[in-house]
């Protein structure tokens, strides 16, 4: 469990980048930071490694003060994804992988059978090993990233937009093989955004931020999109635009039972299938991203 | 071509021949590169980190580079209280030379290096040193290496200034063949000056080949990485 307890960050300049902001993360869930540029949210994420340290409050891992912790120390132990990889170019992908192993001394031999089991799991082609950084299309980068992250076996994963910079198809891509990954590793993920779609489908528990990281709501995408907490949220969510309230189309015809449905616009948005007029009723726990682990270990509690 | 031979290890005024004065003239010339090498990388650091370094250091060096070499030879040994003959003095002028070009190279490649790259191995738990040496260093090395080819070919033909103030090298060659008006013996001099360069050059880019072999093959297939990004887009 991550929790931030009243944290401010105040620049020299005078700016609030963060105001007094104060947030429990759940383990073993994802936690999405949603907002516009320059509200704070890659700042509080930065926090939880120590890459920013706050002017005041406290941010605890499970219940530990982390003000207390040598900060290469405690970044050894988080993983970190970034946008653009940040992946070194002058390494082979093994090596990148193996980094973090490298550098708590973890032995070659070891270190290296690690890295390739890793690939496996972020679902690259272990032929893939030898190559540098730059011989690699986006998205591979970017699932070396997430396997580098990966290396350490760390309980939190930190992901900072990691897929703002590729193209859509390989984005949804990559979603999904996070939602996957969240289900077979079981990690607690902090994850930022400013893609609001991104954020409903990766996160158990969304924060929508404001300037200075203030909190606009806090909840499932499913609360948010049912009770938008205020014109900002709804405006942010696009329920102000009628882009989240469809309707069914009565002028087209769907094969079999099935409808489709219009946003307020009148764009198309997707079908959904009415056996005998009736709409299909659904729960709103479709992702099932958190089987819980038996063993407790850190990033508990 | 005969004088060459004939006095390729006796003769010429100090009587050490072509290939003493081409020895004299390897390392009056080694010394300042790989002085002026070691000694521009933390003070180029430096610069690239801090404006008011970066701003001072780079002045001063650049008022010294503009200081004529045959100054710099009479000033040195008086700074230093050294006698006017001692090599020393030679080798502390290039090296500011060196230092001079090799300061701005350096700062330029540790300020170019890619942000994200140094942020990423900060975040994921290099420390401060272990980043320099295994990530911005590296990183840095093929700008660095580009001005350690650039210093190498200046301090090779500036050592031949040297012999003006009597420190023996190849620069020999000029100033006998000058004052006795003979040719052959100034061709030669070029020549083996020209050679002592390409052998440095050469070394220099083997080195790169050999510390930096991300380098090549990253810019030969980048080309390939970018259709590739393409197809997959």
């Amino acid at each position: 469990m991550i929790e931030f307890k009243s944290v401010s960050k105040l620049y020299a300049d005078g700016t609030h980048a963060v105001d007094n902001f104060s947030v429990v993360i759940p383990s073993r869930k994802t936690t999405v930071f949603v907002g516009s540029s320059g509200c704070g949210k890659t700042t509080l994420l930065r926090m939880i490694n120590r890459m920013v340290d706050p002017t005041s409050g406290a941010i605890e891992i499970d219940g530990e003060n982390i003000a207390n912790t040598e900060p290469v120390h405690l970044r050894r132990g988080i993983g970190y994804v970034m946008q653009n990889s940040g992946l070194l170019p002058h390494r082979t992908v093994i090596d990148n992988v193996a980094t973090v192993l490298f550098l708590t001394k973890v032995p070659k031999v070891e270190a290296y059978a690690r890295a390739n089991e890793l690939l496996d799991t972020v679902g690259l082609d272990r032929s893939l090993a030898k190559r540098y950084p730059g011989e690699l299309s986006g998205g591979q980068q970017q699932r070396v990233g997430v396997a580098r992250g990966l290396a350490a076996n760390p309980n939190i994963l930190l992901m900072d937009e990691p897929f703002g910079a590729v193209d859509p198809i390989v984005r949804i891509d990559l979603q999904a093989e996070t939602m996957r990954l969240q289900r077979e590793l079981d990690k607690t993920i902090v994850f930022v955004t400013h893609d609001i779609d991104e954020a409903f489908l990766l996160g158990d528990q969304v924060l929508i931020l404001e300037k200075g990281a203030k909190i606009a709501q806090r909840g499932t995408p499913e609360e948010i999109l049912a009770n938008p907490a205020s014109d900002f949220v709804a405006s942010f969510i696009g329920a102000d635009r009628g882009k989240r309230r469809l309707t069914v189309d009565s002028k087209v015809k769907a094969k079999g039972n099935d409808v489709v449905l219009i946003d307020a616009g009148g764009y198309a948005a997707g079908v959904i299938s009415a056996p005998g007029g009736k709409l299909a009723v659904g729960s709103a726990s479709p992702k099932s991203r958190s089987v819980s682990n038996k063993t407790s270990q850190a990033g508990d509690g | 071509m005969d004088w060459v031979w004939n006095n390729f290890f006796t003769g010429t005024d100090s009587n050490v021949g072509i290939w003493g004065l081409t020895l004299d003239h390897l390392w009056l010339s080694a010394l300042p590169i790989v002085l002026g090498f070691v000694i521009s990388i933390p003070l180029g650091y430096w610069a690239s980190h801090s404006r008011v370094a970066r701003s001072i250091l780079l002045s001063v060096f650049s008022i010294l580079y503009t200081l004529p070499s045959i100054v710099l030879l009479v000033v040195v040994p008086v700074t230093l209280g050294l006698p006017i003959i001692s090599p020393t003095n030679v080798i502390v002028a290039l090296t500011i030379y060196a230092i001079a070009v090799m300061l701005r190279s350096a700062t330029d490649a540790f300020s170019s290096l890619s942000q994200d790259v140094v942020e990423a191995s900060r975040a994921i738990g290099f420390s401060p040193l272990q980043r320099f040496f295994r990530v911005e260093l590296p990183l840095a090395g093929p700008v660095l290496l580009a001005g350690a080819r650039v210093v190498s070919v200046s301090t090779v033909s500036l050592v031949t200034v040297g012999s003006f103030i009597g420190v023996d090298s190849l620069g020999n060659l000029f100033r006998e063949g000058k004052s006795t008006n003979f040719g052959t013996e100034i061709l030669a001099g070029i020549i083996a000056v020209l050679i002592i360069a390409l052998v440095y050059d050469s070394i220099i880019v083997l080195i790169g080949r050999i510390l930096l072999p991300w380098n090549r093959r990253a810019s030969r297939r980048s080309a390939r990485a970018a259709e590739l990004r393409e197809v997959s887009a």
